[in-house]
């Protein structure tokens, strides 16, 4: 994967809106067959970044090539290269889901010829046959967001972009669109993706970027990430609004580290059951305890002292 | 050569006028067009080719029966019915225009991002100035023909210049439709598209469509004359009516200076909106 060649790549690259710093002079390279994450909570500088390298945003400094390619200088030729899937469907409402598919096509100037065969790829892929004759506006949203998905593929792009493509989707959605993505993925399509939930930066990318106000808090895999930023397991207990506060100090001496939130603690340790065994020992008796894995919550939480979702 | 390759494609554009904003395919965006008046726009656009029918049944028939006869500056005189049908054709295609630049573009940018997901793809902020406005143009076009086809028969069409009626009433629906839609795009609330409303129906009351200017005090007078639809019913009015002097140029460059105009300030706008 290393050794594969680098489709974009970002040197201090910034965007400022008048005073406010979106994003603060990041540096990433993302690869070719990789799925490439940013992961950070509503505000972060993630679709931003994603803009500017989409060729719609214009930088306020720094460089990014994306196929070598400056964004401003070769607006449309980048575009070419990219699929996008926003945050917000902007489907045709006018217009049917093959509609959608082929006048997209056509923005980019493709022939007919060429995208009626896409046309039936997609749709397929899109798990939207049955539905190609319907307008847009009555599909459900978990079917728009696959339309858009399919939209996206039909110039046959080197890198698909998707912006939050889960947010607002019931799990059961997400699971289809997920079980979608993986697929792109395996025929080795470079994924971009933002998200700020950490199951899907789990499920979904090889390596990730966690952002917090506009800069890079670090860099990885999933699991490495993990490795670094947290121990393996982590024991959520309970003792009451009120007495959180009262027993964190006596944690605090059992664990590596603990995170006190308005309505439970984290306690971060190797082996969470040995942990809640001392617990009880000590006879601290927690209301409700839970032993579970790491994720990159907490990893978010040891990096920025906030959680993803506020 | 058909290139199928997206990227070849947007390559093939480079060193060409304006690369970054004009991609060379307009007429992408009116076969969109085509596709959604097919789904369901037609029933509207219809609407717009009775609408100038009816006033000239009600106002050139009814009313004109009581009017009578018209003189004109060279001496002729015509029927009230063939006095106000050109000023009739003129707002249709002023109609068909606005109605399509202004609250169709609205919709279209604030509720669907249609125009953020075409200026997501290769296409660039001229292609879909040129292509919305161009659709617009079709309709006047569209409207100037079904006029025609209901004034000629019924005997208010009497000389060959009035042909001519027909590319004026497509400039007209060019200049109408880049305005509105330049206008539209810097519009983001439904409050601000209420004063294109409040704007439309003085100037169609007050613009010559149903007697002449010469009514009012000279000042108001200039006004109205600066004013599109006047100058849009005059073009109209000469050629149906046979009075074509080298004068019409003059209208014809206001139309001109209103394209170019509105055309420019519409790709701004959606490169400032979408690309910034």
């Amino acid at each position: 994967m290393t050794n594969s060649e680098v489709l974009i790549e970002a040197k201090q690259l910034i965007k400022r809106y008048g005073d406010f710093t979106a994003v603060a002079g990041i540096d990433f390279q993302v690869r070719k067959g990789e799925s490439f994450g940013f992961l950070g909570p509503n505000g972060a500088g993630k679709s931003t970044t994603m803009r500017i390298i989409a060729a719609t945003l214009t930088r306020s400094g720094g460089e990014i090539t994306i196929l070598g390619k400056d964004p401003e200088k070769f607006g449309p030729e980048i575009k070419a290269h990219l699929g996008v899937v926003p945050q917000m469907d902007n489907l045709d409402n006018a217009l049917t889901v093959e509609e959608n598919l082929y006048i997209y096509g056509r923005y980019f100037g493709l022939s007919k010829a060429f995208i009626r065969p896409k046309i039936e790829e997609l749709l397929d892929f899109a798990q939207l046959v049955e539905k190609r004759s319907v307008k847009v506006e009555a599909l459900s949203g978990g079917m728009k967001r696959r339309l858009t998905i399919a939209r996206a593929l039909v110039s046959e792009p080197e890198i698909l972009m998707l912006d939050e493509p889960t947010t607002g989707l019931d799990p059961q959605a997400r699971h289809i669109l997920w079980d979608r993505l993986f697929r792109l993925k395996e025929q080795g399509v470079t994924l971009l993706i933002t998200t700020h939930y950490m199951d899907e930066a789990e499920q979904l990318c090889d390596r990730l970027m966690v952002m917090d106000k506009g800069s890079i808090m670090a860099e990885d895999s999933p699991a490495g990430l993990i490795k670094s930023y947290s121990t393996k397991e982590v024991l959520e207990v309970r003792f009451g609004s009120d007495r959180n506060a009262v027993v964190a100090p006596q944690l605090k001496e059992l664990c590596e580290r603990i995170e006190v939130l308005p309505d439970r603690i984290l306690m971060y340790a190797d082996d969470g059951e040995e942990l809640l065994h001392q617990l009880n020992q000590k006879g601290l008796h927690p209301l409700t305890s839970l032993v579970r894995r790491s994720s990159l919550e907490d990893v978010f939480l040891r990096l920025t002292g906030r959680t993803l979702i506020d | 050569m058909i290139l199928d390759n997206a990227v070849a494609i947007a390559q093939s554009r480079r060193g060409h006028f304006a690369e970054g904003s004009y991609a060379g395919r307009a007429h992408v965006l009116m076969e969109r067009s085509l596709m959604a008046f097919k789904n369901s726009a037609w029933l509207a656009v219809l609407s717009g080719f009775f609408e100038p029918v009816l006033y000239l049944l009600s106002f050139g028939y009814g009313l004109g029966h009581l009017i009578g006869k018209i003189p004109l500056q060279n001496g002729h005189v015509v029927t009230y019915a063939a006095y106000i049908a050109p000023g009739l054709l003129a707002t249709s295609a002023m109609n068909g225009a606005i109605y399509d630049s202004t609250w169709n573009v609205f919709w279209k940018l604030k509720f669907d991002r249609i125009y953020q997901g075409m200026l997501q793809t290769s296409l660039g902020s001229v292609d879909v100035a040129l292509g919305e406005i161009g659709w617009a143009l079709l309709r006047g076009f569209a409207y100037a023909i079904g006029f025609m086809c209901v004034v000629v028969p019924a005997g208010l069409i009497t000389n060959w210049w009035a042909i001519m009626a027909i590319p004026a009433a497509v400039l007209i629906a060019f200049g109408f439709a880049s305005i509105g839609m330049a206008i539209t795009s810097c519009f983001t609330t439904f409050q601000q598209m209420d004063f294109i409303n409040v704007a439309m129906l003085p100037m169609f009351l007050f613009s010559g469509s149903f007697y002449p200017l010469t009514v009012y005090p000279g000042y108001l007078q200039g006004i109205l004359k600066a004013l599109p639809l006047w100058q849009a019913i005059e073009m109209v009015r000469d050629f149906t009516l046979g009075i074509v002097t080298w004068g019409i140029l003059w209208h014809v460059l206001y139309f001109v200076v209103m394209v170019i105009f509105g055309v420019t300030a519409t790709a701004k706008r959606l490169t400032k909106l979408f690309l910034r």
